[in-house]
């Protein structure tokens, strides 16, 4: 038995029953879409079809259509990438790694996070298969598969491989960790139902029944993921910073990648998660179960990360000085007063400065600052990517090769594409499927309710 | 009477008094089908004297399985099938292949178990669902008592177990 302290802050407001938690949640599933859910889908769908010109105009005319060149070979792409990865890891991070500490406010938020992981991790995912150019024969140069086209195995020793096994395991698993913990509330709502929503959710919820055997089966099968997710969700982001801290390049070989990697990805995961939960319990009135006592300890988790991802900032900078290597101090220079200053100086403030304001009460309380500030944050991560990998690649070791980079319409129109793609996603999900675990919140009901039941 | 057909259920709004109406109605020697519940209920497997599940047993070893296989995958790739050098290293690099191994570690972990789990609680998605109350996926707990396994105790003496023990309602259902 778990034991609750009184003194700790109710996680559902609102005295709310069992039935009352079903219904809250059920609704939106069941009813008809709202006014304000069809624009939203409408401006992602926009954004979808526009982006996919340039989608397809990758594909038709190949990659030259992007604003790389010979000396900045990565730059938007993979900006994208990382920064779509890093975002994919507040889900999975959110119902594993709180999961094993037990935190119990993961309940009400884990399910859009977990699905915001997965719309993440494709949307990642798209940009180093059309990096490939020719993605239908990717599948020969990306897996060990027998073949005929020269050089007879992948090379097990590039960080590049391994991103493909890292980003597809923890795609698939976090998939079927989210769907496991749907099973139940699809069959709450299949039993709520008629007709064709009764077919439909009963396909999806698999015959599941709630016996007891089941349950214990479901919550060893829980415990088990979350233990196989957490090392997972570190892996990820490490195996991605290994793509630059494995190189030569000077601002990329550094051992601090890995932990700064993750706390980045933890970082920006975060404050999409908010970005996401401020909208959604405002449209579905869930305001009862998504408190601003989630929306504080998520802040929380952003200051801390936050200031993690600022201290290897600075330890970046030191060893840069220390090492006394000329190439080495000279990309570090460059990135705070070279071409790209304004670049890194955005960084700095959405990175390193605006997060430190959660520390007042105040703002870490308040929806409105802690909407725009999630906003920030994102901007700035994304701007951190931009960074790492353009500054460090345009001046390389030849100054007749220096250039600068400019991205295309092309390339805005492919990161358009993802974002159309993500929130179109999203607001399906959010429609369709319980936006809120409503087994898990009930298991927490009890104990953690502002007012007792029965 | 035939097992499996006919039941008396329990209905219970609350999880403590459930656990504690387990315990009452198993010490009078009732046999307890089944319980459902719409959230998993802590203790309320040891209470109906399950054993504990043996997933994570399943887990490990098809884990150990996706180690095995990772790890020969890569040494006979790169080592006995083509071996090339790249970047000066041996051909058996061995602590490169330390990230695929722990991906392919984990994804078979997780997708066996997974698998087994599915298959041993009969989870599929054509799969039909005995529902014996509606309200076992909303707000009740439902204990079904299979009378033909309690063929010896008197269809009253059930129905007065479950009372006193804080039933809500005492239902009978029948499946044919």
């Amino acid at each position: 038995m778990q034991v609750t302290s009184p003194v700790r802050d109710p996680l559902v407001t609102g005295g709310k029953t069992y039935k009352d938690v079903t219904n809250d949640i059920a609704r939106h599933v069941e009813g008809k879409p709202t006014v304000g859910w069809l624009l939203g889908l409408a401006v992602s769908l926009g954004a979808l079809l526009i982006g996919s010109l340039a989608l397809v105009a990758t594909l038709w005319e190949g990659i030259g259509m992007w604003g790389l060149n010979k000396t900045v070979g990565w730059a938007w792409d993979i900006t994208n990438f990382v920064w779509w990865v890093g975002i994919g890891h507040a889900g999975t991070l959110i119902s594993a790694v709180l999961l094993l500490f037990r935190q119990k406010w993961r309940t009400s938020i884990n399910r859009a996070a977990e699905a915001m992981t997965i719309f993440a991790v494709i949307c990642a995912a798209l940009f180093p298969l059309i990096h490939m150019g020719r993605p239908w024969v990717g599948a020969i140069w990306a897996l060990p598969l027998p073949n005929t086209y020269g050089s007879l195995w992948v090379n097990f020793n590039s960080p590049l491989l391994w991103d493909v096994f890292a980003i597809s395991t923890y795609f698939s698993v976090s998939l079927v960790f989210w769907y496991i913990g749907l099973i139940p509330d699809f069959a709450t709502i299949r039993d709520r139902a008629t007709g064709l929503r009764k077919t439909i959710y009963g396909a999806l919820s698999f015959g599941w029944d709630g016996a007891a055997k089941t349950w214990m089966h479901y919550e060893s099968v829980s415990l088990i993921l979350a233990g196989l997710a957490t090392p997972l969700v570190l892996s990820v982001h490490t195996i991605v910073s290994f793509d630059f801290a494995t190189s030569v390049i000077p601002g990329w070989h550094t051992t601090i990648f890995p932990p700064y990697f993750v706390a980045g990805a933890i970082f920006s995961g975060f404050a999409m998660v908010l970005t996401l939960m401020i909208v959604t319990r405002k449209v579905f009135k869930l305001e009862d179960y998504i408190t601003i006592g989630h929306i504080e300890l998520m802040n929380i988790v952003i200051i801390i990360t936050g200031s993690i991802v600022g201290i290897a900032y600075i330890t970046e900078f030191f060893m840069a000085w220390y090492s006394g290597v000329a190439a080495e101090q000279y990309a570090f220079v460059n990135r705070m007063f070279g071409p790209y200053w304004w670049a890194y100086w955005s960084m700095m403030t959405c990175n390193v400065i605006s997060p430190q304001l959660f520390w007042f009460k105040k703002i870490r309380t308040s929806i409105a600052a802690t909407f725009i500030l999630s906003l920030v944050v994102n901007i700035g991560m994304w701007f951190e990517r931009f960074v790492i990998i353009v500054t460090s690649l345009h001046r390389d070791f030849l100054p007749s090769s220096w250039v600068m980079f400019y991205p295309t319409i092309t390339d805005v129109g492919v990161y358009l594409f993802t974002f159309g793609f993500f929130f179109t996603a999203f607001l399906l999900f959010a429609k369709f499927f319980p936006v809120i675990n409503m087994a898990e919140v009930k298991a927490v009901l009890k104990s953690s309710s502002e007012k007792k039941i029965n | 009477m035939e097992r499996d057909k006919h039941f008396i259920l329990g209905i219970f709004d609350d999880e403590d008094i459930l656990l504690n109406a387990v315990k009452e109605v198993r010490a009078t020697g009732i046999r307890i089908h089944e319980v459902f519940s719409p959230y998993p209920v802590h203790g309320l497997d040891e209470e109906l004297g399950y054993k504990r599940s043996s997933l994570p047993i399943a887990a490990f070893l098809f884990g150990v399985l996706g180690t095995t296989l990772a790890l020969t995958m890569q040494f006979y790739m790169m080592k006995f099938d083509w071996p090339m050098i790249i970047g000066g290293k041996d051909h058996a690099a061995f602590p490169d292949f330390i990230p695929v191994t722990f991906e392919l570690t984990v994804l078979l972990a997780a997708f066996g178990m997974v698998g087994v789990f599915m298959i041993s609680s009969n989870l599929k998605p054509w799969g039909q669902p005995r529902i014996y109350d509606l309200r076992s996926t909303d707000d009740k707990h439902v204990m079904a008592i299979d009378i033909a396994t309690n063929a010896s105790v008197d269809l009253e003496k059930i129905k007065d177990a479950l009372k006193t023990s804080g039933a809500t309602e005492v239902n009978s259902k029948s499946f044919d």
